[in-house]
């Protein structure tokens, strides 16, 4: 199917000629009719044709889980995005590999990230905040999504891998060019760019492997996390393997932080209402970043692909046939969820989203992500009495990744 | 009504009257006592709701299915004695089991 001029009508087109992965769909943040739609005629629905191929859209809340809860079934080889590897960099990680693989090189990763640490890593990450916060240029218009967005997860990463400071946009700019291929995810990155972008973040993480090893000085960062479980003491050696788990620490942990700190003043924005409960009640900052990771959903799905036959919700879902768990249209879904269309900042069950996913694969770093964004909206709340949204955001074409390239703000000091 | 022992990881125990036939997550909840986080609601699809079996209660408890056991299998502290605890029907015959939390959900 190729791609028309215009997207078709959400109420009235015949929902075989609608495309559920053209990526304009959020790129002009026009998707939500068309999920709505899914989930009430046809909540498991086939595709037959689009520029990814057939597949499977499933998009209720509980459909969602079960499949995503599946491993036996709807397995994550041979990749979770909604295109197909392109076979000049395959890169393998273990959000794409199923059990036993999965959970050994899980199992050596997860350690990094859970909430002990996390907890030593609060200073460090507060002054950052606070320094970013400290530079905003008050009395102009300036991008959110540069200045605070980008800058701080990008300085997160480096934080997490004690990546060298200077060098830490490369970490942006490798993320950028794993997720943008047009075959990948509908984006515009030519391969010319992204390959060698890719072998750059290669050779980088394989030097800085070698001089970490050498200095062996107990440190609690990934690589040397890494280093020191014997399941991926040797994983430099394998290096399709080493960059698919570098490109995942960095992918995960930023365009999803990232967009999530853009969707806050957003959704803030346009509903002035929880704006005003906030500014009366900080409390309520940690309930309020799991309702702005559920509004956003940063990752609109993920993609399994069928072992073998199955009937799933009275279909037959073949052998090889593409499955695609929308997110974003199951944190949508008012089956699940209540006033779900709704930014609603101190929801009684706020966790309850689906924007991590569920199961095994569930978001390794979720707490990380809840931990960054706390942060920044506690020290919001210290220093400012509005960050107004001055003009309309600017969102990135992709049916994966779901968040904005341009948000011009002011802000306005307390 | 049957009670049940949960100790927080910071040593803080709490008794609690539960209600047989719902399961041990949904019991600590509506209890509020803190450290069962249950991100998923009881779906066995999210691991926050581990906890630690007192040796002695284990038996009763029922041992993990597969697909439990595949969550408790990404759980950085996880022992002998974990189990999700949405995934433990109480019974009157749970009258005076001994649960331990974990420092953190994850
Ligand atoms: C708001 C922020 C974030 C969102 C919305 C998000 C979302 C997701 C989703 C949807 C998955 C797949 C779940 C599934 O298949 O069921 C995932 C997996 C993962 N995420 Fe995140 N993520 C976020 C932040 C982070 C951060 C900060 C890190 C850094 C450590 C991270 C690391 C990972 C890893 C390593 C996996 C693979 C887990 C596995 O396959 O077992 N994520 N994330
Ligand atoms: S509540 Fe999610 S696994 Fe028990």
């Amino acid at each position: 199917m190729n791609q028309p001029q215009q997207l078709p009508d959400p109420l009235t087109a015949p929902l075989e000629q609608i495309d559920f992965s053209d990526p304009r769909l959020l790129e002009q943040d026009a998707w939500r009719p068309y999920f709505a739609r899914l989930r009430e005629e046809d909540p498991v629905h086939y595709q037959a044709e689009s520029p990814f191929g057939p597949f499977w859209s499933i998009t209720r809340f509980d459909d969602i889980v079960a499949v995503d809860s599946n491993y036996e079934v709807f397995s994550s080889e041979p990749t979770i995005i909604i295109g197909d590897l392109t076979d000049d960099m395959r890169v393998e990680q273990f959000i794409a590999m199923d059990p036993p693989k999965h959970d050994v090189q899980r199992r050596a990763a997860q350690p990094v990230v859970a909430p002990q640490n996390l907890a030593q890593m609060e200073p460090l990450i507060r002054s950052r905040v606070v320094e970013i916060l400290d530079n905003l240029p008050v009395g102009e218009t300036f991008n959110w999504v540069d200045d605070v967005s980008i800058n701080l997860t990008t300085q997160m990463l480096a934080t997490l891998f004690d990546f060298p400071f200077e060098e830490r946009s490369k970490l942006t700019y490798w993320s950028d060019m794993a997720t943008g291929s047009p075959e990948i995810a509908g984006g515009d990155t030519s391969p010319e760019e992204r390959i060698p972008a890719l072998m750059d973040c290669l050779e980088t993480f394989t030097r800085i492997w070698h001089e970490r090893k050498g200095r062996d000085d107990g440190g609690f960062e990934l690589i040397s996390l890494l280093q020191r479980d014997p399941n991926t003491a040797d994983l430099v050696d394998r290096p399709m393997e080493f960059l698919g788990n570098i490109i995942l620490l960095i992918v995960g942990g930023n365009d999803t932080t990232r967009n999530s700190a853009t969707a806050g003043i957003l959704a803030l924005n346009q509903n002035p209402a929880e704006y005003d409960k906030l500014r009366a009640n900080h409390g309520l900052i940690p309930g309020m970043v799991s309702e702005i990771i559920r509004w956003q959903t940063p990752l609109a799905h993920m993609r399994r692909t069928a072992k073998h036959d199955v009937i799933f919700q009275g279909k037959q879902i073949k052998q090889g046939d593409k499955v695609v768990m929308w997110y974003l249209s199951g944190n949508r879904d008012e089956s699940a969820i209540d006033n779900a269309d709704s930014f609603i900042i101190d929801r009684a069950n706020p966790r309850h989203h689906i924007s991590f996913g569920f199961g095994i694969h569930r978001c390794m770093g979720n707490r990380l992500a809840e931990m960054q964004l706390r942060i920044l909206w506690e020290e919001i709340m210290r220093r400012f009495s509005h960050v107004e949204v001055v003009g309309e955001p600017e969102r990135v074409k992709s049916n994966f990744v779901r968040g904005y390239t341009s948000l011009p703000v002011r802000v306005h000091p307390l | 009504m049957p009670t049940i022992t949960v100790i927080e990881h910071n040593g803080q125990d709490h008794t609690i009257e539960v209600q047989s036939g719902i399961s041990l997550m949904e019991n600590v909840l509506s209890n509020s006592v803190p450290g069962i986080d249950a991100d998923c609601g009881g779906a066995c699809a999210c691991g926050t709701c581990h906890c630690f079996i007192a040796e002695d209660w284990s038996e009763l408890a029922g041992t993990a299915d597969p697909m439990e056991e595949s969550m408790l299998g990404m759980r950085p502290d996880r022992t002998e004695t974990s189990r999700l605890s949405c995934q433990i029907q109480v019974s009157d015959a749970m009258d005076g089991m001994v649960i331990r939390l974990p420092e953190y959900q994850m």
